[in-house]
């Protein structure tokens, strides 16, 4: 079985990101910057279940700039055999992202699409849900359990209130949640034999998708700023505060 | 303008999310219409009915709507959209899994997690971890919004909605629900409460993660945790407060043994007050805490408790 596993790259997720004056966007100049963490887990499940027999191939796709190639790299240094990027200057929204992913789905015929559940920048959580409509494939998001059992796959998933369990039939779309898997750390000899691997490059206009951004962000600006807090000496001054100053019990 | 709300509900009642989402579907203009797809809701249909701002209740019954599935409730509200000029659910792990399914087949954008309704097709959301407040705007002819509830008031009852069944679309034959295995708690709801007392990495221990157990009992507030006591299998994955758990405003916020990363700070900084007890004076928690206390959570906790008596 082929797994088809979407990376992302994203501002580091111990950068604490900074607002542009002239309230455009994020300033990501010169910021660190790494696969977004759940797609890491996404590829480790991947590698996993090849590990264990399921799957016989897994490609790595990327959307976005020329340095995305970067984080596909990492990708074939984790455990994927080939990559593919998808080529674009384009701010590239998740309704996009899904259209280029199908294109690439279409031509790749994968069993099994493992997305992360959302891209720490956009905090979007929605490219995995758009792709498996786009594709008609039944989903199951946030996932912290994957069995392949057959043509079906059994995922545990993380709900409001606890764990849920569904069975999709294959082809299907999973995305991941933090307790799946811990992701290995990529090793030096890795590293070398991802350089060797094949990376294919497309541009959108190659796959026949139009990746105009269809939300305007008008702007953008810090969040309210919470005024200084105060050290309290004991937990009798802090009860006390609690209860007179800012009435909350 | 309609706006077609999704509840989000267990077929015996409506889940507070849903609630919030109403205010925001009402703020956009236009008539607020309710989608009940469950399987014999039929208090849940009730609820809604209730519910002030609503006009018209839809309800779809079938046993493929009873757990939930993705893939069946987007079906049928893809059969009613052509009616609706936004489409609007709660940012739970339930609407979030739904609502990007209608997105997509409807070709529009999502605007995910709405902090503000600004008018009629303009939204605020925060993204980057909370650390930046988008104002985005939709040409798109439908507008799909998911709701971060805790920016919003719930709705009141007072309404007396008029009830219509619609014609339920079949079962998608590709997923099917398999168990489900809830956490019972008698604390109250974690996004809802009024007080959350949440522990960190510093508690040590499932063991220790215990002596919370009297100040939120003391409190009557719900239990959290940051992602470090979650990982460190302290306590369950649904009491996880942050950028990929729950996002939370409480009146009174306790952080206990959290130091208080980025991801762990956009899930709370919205709460009115937030004290932090923590041994180290260097943490970033101090800096969005009203009250903090540097000191031994095991010796602050339990004087805490005797203290409220």
């Amino acid at each position: 079985m082929k797994v088809l596993v979407p990376v992302k790259r994203v501002v580091d997720f111990n950068v604490k990101v900074r607002v542009k004056s002239d309230q455009s966007g994020v300033d990501i100049a010169n910021v660190k910057m790494s696969m977004n963490p759940f797609d890491e887990i996404a590829v480790e499940e991947a590698t996993r279940l090849k590990e264990a027999g399921k799957v016989t191939e897994i490609i790595a796709v990327s959307c976005g700039i020329l340095q995305s190639q970067e984080t596909l790299r990492t990708a074939m240094a984790i455990g994927a055999d080939r990559a593919v990027l998808v080529e674009t200057d384009v701010e590239l929204q998740p309704l996009a992202v899904a259209k280029l992913l199908k294109a690439v789905a279409d031509k790749e015929q994968p069993q099994l699409i493992i997305l992360g559940k959302q891209a720490i920048d956009d905090d979007a959580n929605q490219t995995g849900q758009m792709l498996a409509a786009l594709l008609d494939w039944p989903q199951a998001t946030y996932a912290s359990k994957v069995e392949i059992d057959g043509d079906k796959v059994k995922v545990t998933r993380e709900v409001d209130g606890g764990l849920e369990v569904v069975s999709l039939t294959l082809p299907a779309i999973v995305t991941t949640d933090l307790r799946l898997n811990e992701p290995r750390y990529v090793t030096l000899p890795n590293i070398m034999k991802a350089k060797k691997k094949t990376l294919e490059n497309f541009k959108p206009a190659d796959l026949g998708v139009d990746v105009t951004p269809r939300l305007k962000t008008l702007k953008v600006v810090e969040p309210a700023k919470r005024s200084a807090g105060i050290i309290v000496p004991d937990v009798k001054t802090l009860v006390e505060k609690l209860r007179n100053e800012a009435k909350v019990i | 303008m309609t706006a077609l709300v999704i509840a989000e509900h267990d077929n015996a009642s409506l889940k507070g999310s849903t609630l919030h989402t109403i205010t925001a579907a009402a703020q956009c203009g236009g008539e607020v219409h309710v989608l009940v797809a469950g399987h014999q809701a039929d208090a849940a249909v009730q609820a809604a009915a209730k519910i002030a701002g609503v006009s018209k209740v839809l309800v779809a019954d079938g046993a493929q709507f009873a757990d939930g599935l993705a893939e069946n409730v987007a079906a049928q509200v893809l059969a009613l959209a052509a009616n609706y000029s936004h489409i609007l659910a709660p940012a739970t792990a339930y609407g979030k899994n739904i609502l990007p399914r209608v997105a997509a087949k409807l070709d529009v954008a999502q605007i995910s997690e709405i902090t503000k309704v600004v008018s009629a097709d303009t939204f605020e959301r925060p993204f980057y971890a909370g650390n930046a407040i988008a104002t985005v705007q939709s040409a798109d002819a439908v507008k799909v919004i998911t709701v971060r509830g805790t920016a919003f008031d719930s709705a009141a009852e007072g309404g007396s909605a008029t009830v219509e069944n619609v014609t339920a679309v079949a079962d998608s034959g590709k997923s099917s629900f398999v168990s489900r295995e809830l956490a019972t708690s008698a604390r109250p709801e974690l996004t809802a409460a009024k007080i959350v007392v949440s522990g960190g990495r510093g508690l040590g221990s499932e063991e220790s993660f215990k002596i919370l157990e009297p100040l939120a009992d003391k409190l009557g507030a719900a239990m959290g945790a940051s992602r470090a006591a979650v990982d460190a299998g302290y306590v369950p994955n649904d009491w996880q407060v942050g950028q990929t758990g729950k996002i939370v405003a409480p009146e009174l916020y306790i952080a206990v043994g959290i130091s208080g990363a980025i991801q762990h700070l956009a899930g709370m900084k919205d709460s009115k007050t937030i004290v932090a007890i923590n041994k180290d004076p260097e943490a970033p928690i101090f800096a969005v805490a009203d009250y903090g206390i540097v000191g031994d959570l095991f010796e602050i906790v339990p004087q805490l408790v005797t203290e409220l008596g």
